[in-house]
């Protein structure tokens, strides 16, 4: 796309309602950086986990919440980023920062090819052939077992645990240097869809949320809008994939599976779709939803299907829509 | 009602043709909606397009604007054929078109819905439409500039029509394309759109389908009708006003 000049002055240029995103997100990131010191060791890795996760559910969101395409297939692009990563590092040796680029060069190609197959359909069969491209992607993990090892996986070697980055050594197994990775790359993908909602990319692809054919008769390649935050969408995805892979230092089939897809989808719904920080608090609450409802019975998918349903029932726009929604307009 | 005097432009010459469609056909199954249709429209004028219900009216225009894929025929829009064009590169060659079903983005606000409008023009094909852009004076131009942060679906159906022709506006068309667009709107209203109509005529060709005559008879230059996917007749209004064929398609025989 040809998007070069900046967004015209219009829409959304109220500057009060951008300092206090602005302060929002400061007050987020710092927030998150403050808890790791007061969080015990079991929890600063599940926060270093969700901050991850949350930049998958961001990327899902770009697509779902911001485009109103949902893809029930979004596990593939995790995959490809892990996958890539992963792969790279214990069989060619690839240092942390090729690996990671690889990640999540192949989830933005891999977007791409799906893309074009996919974007040819809308609604439900949307949803049908995403998932099983997804498919296809997880058995090719168990069908490649010589190089991937199924469903057992692979764990990176030693060499991959660490790199130079100008002339500093970071080390990968410090849980501190983890958790702060982690929340740099949760503060980058958020930044980035900051901007791309308020681009002119991103006013199109609210558009065609909104209505298609509106959009198609203003002018608008729909096709073309949809392709592009397809594949933002799908670079994203796989940056928490090739993330995941390289700072916990194992990959395996189960990362691809149908959980991973839904999980993004519920992360998504749960926080607030076409919200930012939505899929950020989605991913938290689910995580701790899970973990602490398996602490006290087995059938914690019970409880949290309850949660669910009551939150669907209160929150029907999801935490962050609702509160937007109802109280503050001005939330990003 | 409708207390406009008839604009006297006499119709542009035909070197000055703006669209030409030639021999357009369209089936819906065995339905022949539009049927080897020739029609020109030329460049400056107010054209209204009338007919029974079913008349292939919307048909005819969707064909123009590419919304709908003809079997048959050609469109020729500033000399070259666009037959072949998908419908936003129809748009960013100046044809805008404005839903018979407002179509409106309901959750954004009414400036930004303008806004989504004008941001292609800086694509479009046609590069009298890459001016500056200012949403307030296309707000203003509808009377809608004291609504801009209103949510645009919690908008009255008046002002939501109103607003669709903002966005039609907003694309600065050659061509604007107009589907029933005083339908369900109050007579303060249709005063107020028939004016817009006008203002807007100053810098595009008008083609308007409509069913409420007296708008049509103070807006139209020209008439075409419309009956069963042909046209019928097509003339000045007191041409068409005293055409028995098309007294017998409205009236019965």
């Amino acid at each position: 796309m040809t998007e070069n000049a900046a967004a015209k002055p219009g829409a959304n240029t109220n500057p009060a309602a951008g300092l206090k995103t602005a302060a929002l997100y400061a007050a987020v990131i710092a927030a998150l950086f403050l808890l790791q010191f007061a969080l015990p060791e079991y929890h600063r890795l599940s926060v270093t986990r969700i901050m991850i996760l949350a930049v998958f559910a961001i990327g899902y969101n770009v697509l779902f919440g911001y485009t109103g395409l949902l893809s029930l297939g979004h596990a593939m692009f995790f995959g490809a980023g892990l996958y890539a990563a992963g792969l790279s590092a214990y069989h060619l040796g690839w240092s942390v920062p090729l690996a990671f680029a690889a990640g999540v060069a192949a989830g933005a190609l891999l977007a791409l090819l799906v893309g074009c197959v996919a974007l040819r359909t809308t609604g439900v069969s949307f949803m049908i052939v995403t998932l099983m491209f997804a498919q296809v992607a997880y058995l090719a993990t168990l069908y490649f077992t010589g190089y991937t090892r199924g469903d057992e996986g692979l764990v990176l070697p030693q060499s991959s645990r660490s790199f130079y980055f100008f002339g500093a050594l970071v080390d990968l197994t410090d849980p501190a240097t983890r958790y702060n990775l982690s929340l740099l790359l949760l503060g980058i993908a958020l930044a980035v869809v900051h901007r791309l909602v308020r681009s002119r990319s991103g006013r199109a692809m609210l558009a065609i949320r909104e209505n298609e054919p509106r959009a198609q008769m203003l002018g608008y390649n729909t096709f073309a809008v949809k392709l592009q935050a397809l594949v933002i969408s799908g670079a994203l995805s796989a940056t928490a994939g090739a993330a995941y892979a390289l700072l916990f230092a194992y990959i395996g089939s189960s990362f691809t599976t149908i959980q991973y897809s839904i999980d993004a989808l519920l992360y998504t719904l749960l926080g607030g779709p076409g919200t930012l920080l939505g899929p950020v608090f989605g991913a938290f609450l689910m995580f701790y939803l899970v973990d602490i409802a398996s602490q006290y019975t087995s059938a914690y998918l019970l409880v949290t299907g309850c949660a669910l349903i009551l939150l669907v029932l209160y929150f029907p726009a999801g935490i962050v829509g609702t509160i937007k929604r109802r109280w503050l307009p001005w939330l990003p | 009602m409708v207390a406009l005097a008839a604009p006297a432009t006499p119709v542009a010459s035909a070197t000055e043709r703006l669209l030409s469609a030639r021999r357009l056909s369209k089936s819906f199954g065995g339905v022949r909606a539009v049927c080897e249709v020739d029609f020109d429209l030329q460049r400056g004028e107010i054209r209204a397009l009338i007919g029974p219900n079913g008349a292939g009216k919307t048909t005819f225009v969707s064909l123009l604007c590419g919304r709908i894929r003809a079997n048959a025929g050609t469109v020729e829009f500033c000399g070259d054929d666009i037959t072949a064009l998908p419908v936003h590169r129809r748009v960013r060659r100046g044809i805008a078109y404005t839903f018979q079903i407002t179509s409106i983005f309901p959750n954004l606000t009414v400036l930004e819905n303008v806004a989504i409008a004008a941001q292609n023009r800086f694509r479009a094909d046609h590069f009298d439409a890459r001016s500056e852009f200012d949403p307030g004076a296309t707000l203003r131009r509808v009377g809608l500039e004291d609504a801009a942060l209103r949510r645009a679906g919690a908008l009255a159906y008046g002002h939501q029509r109103l607003l669709e022709a903002a966005m039609g506006l907003a694309l600065n068309p050659r061509l604007l394309i107009f589907d029933e667009p005083t339908q369900g709107l109050s007579d303060g209203e249709i005063q107020r759109f028939c004016d817009l109509v006008v203002e807007a005529n100053r810098s595009a060709t008008i083609l308007l389908i409509e069913h409420n005559m007296p708008v049509v008879m103070a807006l139209a230059q020209r008439i075409t009708v419309f009956d069963r996917g042909s046209v019928l007749a097509e003339g000045t209004p007191r041409d068409i006003q005293r055409n028995a064929a098309v007294q017998t398609a409205y009236l019965g025989a």
